[in-house]
């Protein structure tokens, strides 16, 4: 069989592998949340102040809440299969439409996040291997450990009070300066400078995993044989570290940045949080409080699949960088 | 024993951890003979910055003392996380062990449903369990749990797949030993080492989690805790840095030191890593 057509039919395995997760997922969010106390018109109710069972009654028949478990959770399925991911009671639209509006704000963190962790972490782990046991890597080592054990929230609150409060470098909230009306260039470097510190926050803990791995596996590859060969060949100390060892190391690394990306999820919530950042973690934990059924479903069901599709390419793109990985 | 202590104190860092460890233990032990008043209680003026009106950290805008929250937050993160961690490797050791030792269907299933809870993102889930099971301390604990158990399951599974055709296994299946008793009185026993090291890490990330859900206000509102002062003096960081400053450094030390001993351990419990590295 030609390469090309094992690595289509690895493709489709692992997609086959995953199909049955997120059914599951699915599944398990919709039970889970059904547990949950009250339901939305509840709370709707709650908020008006005077709600009639009538009324409550006519309002659970519009929103379907009225019918058995399963029947719900049967037009449930149905509709996440044609991406139609309900109707949020609160906020008067459509989940899909909700969480795609925030999905932006969230996937701009992420990818800034990753970038800055999986960059600085490359270099700082190639840094304190290259100084094995110098001040370098007793330096890299202790900022690693000390960041690992760091709450995300604290870090977050301490740059706000040292970067924003006191230099006012940067502001202390939101995603950019709504009152300015900026346009073209100026607002997208409004929203970088918004964007400076819940990045630095949300990287930090990848940052010192990165740096941690990327060390072990630049040690690990440097006592492989190949390296002692192209020594004895002659090639430079320079060369061996930046063309044999480095590429080598960096597979490890790939790998991790996908297995994190759920991680990565949770931690935006809280980053998101203390920044006012108007992401899919704000959305999350507003509807959480709003008990809004259908939207945490959307998200919780995205975040799912956003995992599964990340792994997934991850897997494809480890392979393809490391061509002795079996795909078959 | 001997031997183990040796090879643990030989280690600089792991014997530091154990030191502040040791101190958060002792102001955990005694919260209630230095601060016998509530921590939720007043105890003076509102706001004081660290070292004035008797406030060794300052208060907050309720005039609660920030020094007596962070000796009584001290017990809550220690008891959750380690009884978190207690359930979660239970949980993960039995699952670990039945797929590991039985392999087949059995391990298909119980590794399909180990995947789909590592596929959530754990801390979304948390938020999630403990608000629909109303924030407590059960609850909490339950949450870190259930997110918490797969690492252990798929290190147990290992260790059982790797162990379960060995010699002493097969001989003790021929004098006719019960499943249960082989996984637990001889198959178990040689996995420990990797379970305590994986379990004392657990700690400091179940203490993160807890810190976590305090802060975005699902913590149990009883009791004082490290990351619902955080979350409490959020709004006053424009006047009372304070407030928000300690509790994180407590955090911080704790997750630190636990970090550091469980490190210690893996060096200690686990010679040959050690050589190797």
């Amino acid at each position: 069989m030609s390469h090309s057509a094992r690595r289509l039919r690895y493709v489709l395995k692992r997609l086959i592998q995953a199909l049955p997760i997120v059914l599951a997922i699915v599944i398990m969010n919709f039970f889970l949340l059904q547990m949950a106390e009250g339901d939305a018109v509840d709370v709707l109710a709650g908020e008006a102040g005077s709600a009639t069972p009538e009324y409550m009654a006519e309002l659970r028949a519009k929103f379907g809440l009225d019918q058995p478990l399963p029947v719900q959770l049967a037009v449930y399925l149905k509709n996440v299969l044609t991406f139609d991911l309900g109707y949020s009671f609160r906020h008067e639209m459509p989940v899909s439409q909700l969480i795609l509006d925030r999905m932006i704000p969230t996937m701009l963190l992420m990818v800034s996040t990753i970038m800055l962790a999986v960059g600085f972490g490359v270099l700082l782990g190639l840094i304190a291997a290259t100084g094995l046991n110098t001040w370098r890597d007793t330096a890299i080592s202790i900022f690693a450990l000390i960041t690992y054990a760091t709450p995300l929230f604290w870090v977050g609150l301490m740059l706000i009070v040292v970067f924003s409060l006191n230099l006012g470098w940067f502001p202390t909230s939101g995603m950019e300066n709504l009152t300015m009306f900026y346009e073209g260039w100026d607002r997208v470097i409004d929203i970088a400078h918004h964007l400076v510190l819940p990045t630095i926050t949300l990287s930090l803990f990848y940052l010192a995993l990165y740096t941690r791995l990327m060390r072990a596996s630049m040690l690990e590859q440097y006592g492989q044989d190949y390296v002692t060969t192209a020594r004895a060949k002659g090639v430079t100390e320079r060369r061996i570290i930046f063309v044999h060892v480095l590429r080598n190391a960096l597979l490890p690394v790939v790998t991790m940045a996908g297995v994190q990306v759920g991680a990565l999820i949770g931690g935006s919530v809280i980053v998101e949080s203390v920044f006012a950042w108007p992401g899919l973690g704000m959305l999350a934990f507003e509807a959480l409080f709003a008990r809004d059924l259908n939207l945490l479903l959307g998200i919780f069901l995205l975040s799912a699949l956003l995992v599964v599709a990340v792994n997934l390419v991850v897997d494809i793109i480890y392979s393809s960088l490391d061509p002795r990985i079996e795909v078959g | 024993m001997h031997s183990f202590w040796k090879r643990f104190a030989r280690n600089r860092q792991a014997l530091f951890g154990l030191a502040i460890l040791g101190c958060i233990l002792i102001m955990a032990a005694t919260a209630h003979l230095f601060f016998p008043t509530d921590p939720f209680s007043l105890a003076g003026q509102s706001m004081s910055p660290p070292g004035q009106n008797g406030f060794l950290l300052g208060s907050d805008s309720l005039g609660r003392d920030v020094a007596a929250g962070i000796a009584h937050g001290a017990k809550t993160s220690l008891l959750i996380g380690l009884v978190a961690t207690l359930v979660a490797v239970l949980i993960g050791v039995i699952m670990g062990a039945l797929a590991g030792y039985y392999g087949g269907i059995v391990d298909d299933l119980l590794m399909r449903t180990t995947e789909m809870f590592q596929t959530i993102p754990s801390f979304v889930f948390a938020i999630l369990l403990v608000a629909i099971m109303k924030p407590s301390i059960e609850s909490i604990v339950i949450a870190i749990a259930v997110v918490s158990w797969p690492a252990v399951a798929r290190l147990v599974r290992g260790e059982f797949l790797s162990l379960r055709n060995r010699e002493f296994v097969q001989a003790c299946h021929t004098i006719g030993m019960s499943d249960v008793r082989i996984m637990l009185g001889e198959i178990l026993p040689n996995c420990l080492s990797p379970i305590i090291v994986i379990g004392s890490l657990m700690v400091a990330t179940a203490i993160l989690i807890e810190s976590g859900l305090a802060f975005l206000g699902l913590g149990d509102p009883n009791i004082m805790s490290w990351g619902f002062q955080v979350g409490a003096g959020r709004t006053l960081l424009r006047s009372a840095w304070w407030v928000c400053t300690f509790p994180g450094i407590a955090i911080l030390l704790t997750v630190l030191a636990i970090n550091l001993v469980g490190e210690g351990l893996n060096d200690a419990l686990n010679p040959r890593l050690r050589e190797r590295s």
